[in-house]
């Protein structure tokens, strides 16, 4: 790629990047969110039209702003949002596209043949005929990287493979990409993460604000050097002093809850105090989300207690429990966070819309809302908004400075936090850690649910571990080391000392 | 041709996308009256005269403009937060046949809001009812509002060729007329205009006024907008749709109510030319902007009134005004996705 230039309105997402893959290449494209990447990708895929630039495949200009042309150079693309039809099967969903839709019937059995060779080869096992909106993730990224192959690509690209997969996952596909990568296929992999950079590819390219920042052989270079050239400066994540661990805010005793036939939660306790960060760590799936989901005043447990400073909020919804000091950073904030056609204000007081400050019958005040997300907005270093814009146009990192501006401005008693950096940079995590540390430091409980091992042994004081709906004892953190934790997060602590 | 999303959405655009698409529709409308051998000048000189050229043409105008804005409003109102009400048509007509029961009930100067309060209950009832379903079971909404319909034409044939049959019509099928008194004072004498449309154009206002300042607005568009963040903010889903509901149905039955007592006096079966239905059409023109809805069905109403005269004149069917409607929906929703694409370099 030589020369690649691209604008969207006011915003040069790339300025003249000039790239090259070699055969057998495992590059990684590393960069903070909005640093270019993905659009980079998208103009080699053919997704966008760049302004100024050309592409060449193996000596040939590429025409641009045409996947069709892409394809068939070569190029296959596993988008971070996986592009399959769920209610088709592996097969179907592998060869859709390939065919002509004037052939009377399609070749299914060379389909098959050809589908098992490949996924024989590389190491993808896949089932042809699952229905492919019933598999995992992890499942169905392999679907998406076997279509790319059976589409005869030689390069490709994968835009945030790991950001939905959990570590055991993520080390086989890095494995999967070595062994193409020895097959002489060449591998684009787009990244935000300093250990995965390190672990799995042959040579950096570092992206900030549109322009290569820098081109390293990865056995060359450090994580420290890394972070730096991707940042443009020296971040440093917050570091947890010490408090004094107060009286018991929220407890939870024997909570069992049953979803679809299966048991998400099956007798799970805990104790959060005041001035702690109690962190919950596991896989995703082990029930975390149902336990996030409860506390968060979104549905009932079938037994079990849950306590706040002793009263029950058992069954409350969300109103009665901010109004009770409970906090809530939700886990997928697109989804359950913000609204992104509402203004940044409509989203910064809905939740409160009750209080008196905010509505008087039934009628919004909105010089007070707009005033109160001001205050936010400046207080927490939102960046990209004011009050009346729409709060789409905000960054993943802005959006949840603003959840969280939100939250923390009620001043909760207890902060209930899940995955609350999933899919941010860099510097927008070290603000968010900082936030959840000086809610601890200001005597509030914190509870964080979060699948990041770094995560938790940086903000947590103790760690419980999930699995299977059931939780460790609680160990603390001081000390413990990331094969510990892992072995608990395999539910493998009865054969643990708990502290 | 490819598109990508407009970073920020320009007012200007926004405004302009109505008048484009009306532009292009009349263009469009205007070849195929040139097709059907009519000048098309005089066609459209015709058209205006017909709608605004005289006092007649004006009331006329603004008397089909009046259920136009209520059912229009109703579309809107539902459509903010994703209801699919596509049952105005049976709410208007549910409305207008309350309304003339009533009417045989409730005497004396009572009349007037008491009927208009059953026209617009009746329409609660028909939207209701769908909408729990949907949030009890999960019944598409845009099935049984659409299917409802036609069940409640037909029970309105029922009614009006049997228990609420005008003896005195000379065997045409249509019901007891509304007393005098309980008929709507005219706006203008020597006239069909009535106070409807001063109670419309009311409604209208009030309908901007709590989607912009109420609570109850910010939690419906809220709820529209993303059902999970608005539960997670404690947004009362069901209550907010439910409420929805009843002023979406409330406000395509009191269309049916006023229509009846402010034009025809009784209800027949050809009392709506498909109000209910043009009314999506209004809403959607409109951008669901409660304000615009006025001018939208303003805009419907004089077209309808102005190609019936001009196709009288110059023998062009006057289906050509359901054209011209049809393609300013078309071409609106083409506008309205350039308010937010544009084409990609």
């Amino acid at each position: 790629m030589e020369g690649i230039s691209k604008r969207f309105g006011t915003l040069l997402a790339n300025d003249d990047i000039s790239l090259r893959l070699g055969r057998g290449e495992v590059l990684a494209l590393l960069g903070e969110n909005g640093a270019g990447k993905t659009t980079l990708m998208n103009v080699l895929f053919g997704h966008y039209m760049p302004d100024s630039g050309s592409v060449t495949v193996d000596g040939r200009p590429l025409p641009l702003g045409r996947p069709r042309a892409a394809i068939r150079a070569g190029v296959g693309m596993v988008h971070q949002h996986f592009t399959l039809a769920g209610n088709l099967t592996v097969l179907e969903n592998v060869m859709a596209g390939t065919e002509s839709l004037l052939r009377p019937a399609s070749r299914t059995a060379a389909a098959r043949a050809k589908l098992a060779a490949l996924a024989d080869r590389f190491g993808l096992p896949a089932d042809p005929d699952a229905r492919t909106g019933d598999l995992s993730v992890g499942q169905q990224q392999r679907v998406e990287i076997l279509k790319a192959l059976y589409n005869e690509a030689r390069i490709l690209i994968l835009d945030e493979p790991t950001a939905v997969l959990t570590g055991p996952e993520a080390e086989g596909l890095f494995a999967a990409l070595r062994g193409m990568a020895a097959e002489g296929l060449s591998v684009i992999f787009i990244s935000h993460k300093l250990q995965e950079v390190m672990s799995a590819s042959d040579r950096v390219v570092v992206l900030r604000a549109g322009r290569v920042a820098a081109e390293r052989v990865t056995a060359r270079t450090s994580k420290a050097e890394l972070a730096e050239l991707m940042v443009g400066r020296r971040v440093e994540r917050p570091r947890k002093g010490d408090t004094a661990r107060g009286a018991k805010r929220l407890e939870a005793r024997g909570l069992r809850l049953a979803r679809d036939g299966r048991q998400v939660l099956d007798g799970a306790e805990f104790a959060v105090h005041r001035g702690e960060v109690l962190g919950i760590i596991g896989v995703s799936g082990n029930g975390q989300g149902a336990l996030a989901d409860l506390l968060s005043g979104l549905g009932r447990p079938d037994a079990g207690a849950i306590l706040l400073e002793g009263t029950s909020i058992r069954g409350l919804g969300p109103r009665a429990l901010r109004r009770l000091g409970v906090g809530r950073i939700p886990e997928d904030r697109n989804r359950d966070g913000a609204i992104g056609d509402l203004s940044l204000w409509e989203n910064a007081v809905l939740e409160r819309i009750d209080d008196p400050r905010f509505s008087r019958r039934g009628v919004v005040r909105a010089g007070a809302a707009r005033a109160f997300c001001k205050a936010v907005i400046e207080r927490f270093d939102v960046r990209g908004g004011t009050p009346d814009s729409p709060t789409r146009l905000l960054s993943g990192g802005n959006m949840q400075k603003l959840i969280f501006g939100r939250t923390l401005s009620d001043a909760p008693k207890l902060l209930l936090a899940a995955q609350p950096t999933r899919g941010l940079d860099e510097g927008a995590i070290a603000a968010v850690h900082g936030e959840i540390l000086a809610a601890r430091n200001g005597g509030a409980a914190v509870l964080l649910i979060s699948e990041d091992l770094d995560e938790v042994l940086a903000l947590a004081d103790r760690v419980q571990a999930i699995f299977r709906g059931r939780l460790s004892p609680p160990v603390a953190a001081e000390g413990l080391d990331a094969r510990r934790l892992g072995l608990m997060m395999a539910g493998e602590w009865e054969r643990q000392d708990a502290v | 041709m490819r598109f990508e999303r407009r970073a920020t959405r320009s007012w200007g655009l926004t405004l302009l996308a109505p008048l484009m698409a009306v532009a292009v529709a009349f263009v469009v409308a205007g070849g195929l009256i040139a097709l059907s051998g009519a000048p098309v000048i005089e066609a459209g000189r015709r058209i205006l005269e017909n709608a605004f050229g005289s006092r007649l043409a004006l009331t006329e105008t603004l008397t089909r403009t009046t259920p136009l804005i209520l059912t229009g409003l109703a579309a809107a109102v539902a459509f903010r937060a994703r209801v699919w009400n596509i049952g105005a048509e049976g709410q208007f007509y549910g409305g207008a046949l309350a309304t003339a029961a009533m009417a045989q009930v409730v005497p004396g100067p009572l009349a007037i809001p008491a009927l208009m309060l059953a026209g617009a209950v009746a329409g609660v009832v028909l939207l209701v009812v769908p909408v729990a379903l949907r949030l009890r079971f999960g019944v598409d909404e845009v099935v049984t509002t659409l299917l409802l319909n036609f069940i409640v034409l037909l029970f309105v044939s029922l009614a009006i060729e049997g228990f609420l049959r005008d003896p005195l019509a000379f065997g045409w099928p249509q019901s007891v007329p509304v007393p005098p008194e309980a008929r709507l004072p005219k706006l203008v004498d020597r006239s069909r205009l009535h106070v409807g449309l001063v109670i419309a154009v009311l409604a209208a206002v009030l309908v901007y006024l709590v989607n912009r300042y109420t609570v109850f607005g910010l939690q419906a568009r809220a709820a529209g907008l993303s059902a999970p963040a608005a539960r997670f903010a404690g947004v009362p889903l069901s209550r907010t749709l439910l409420t929805t509901a009843c002023l979406s149905g409330g406000l395509a039955g009191l269309a049916g109510a006023i229509e009846v007592m402010g034009v025809k006096g009784h209800v027949s079966s050809d009392l709506s030319p498909g109000f209910g239905y043009t009314g999506i059409v209004v809403a959607m023109l409109a951008g669901l902007s409660p304000l615009g809805v006025i001018l939208a069905a303003l805009f419907v109403a004089a077209l309808f009134v102005g190609a019936d005269g001009m196709s009288r004149a110059l023998a062009v069917p006057s289906f050509i005004a359901d054209v011209t409607t049809s393609l300013a929906l078309l071409a609106m929703l083409v506008a309205i996705f350039f308010t937010q694409y544009r084409v990609a370099k």
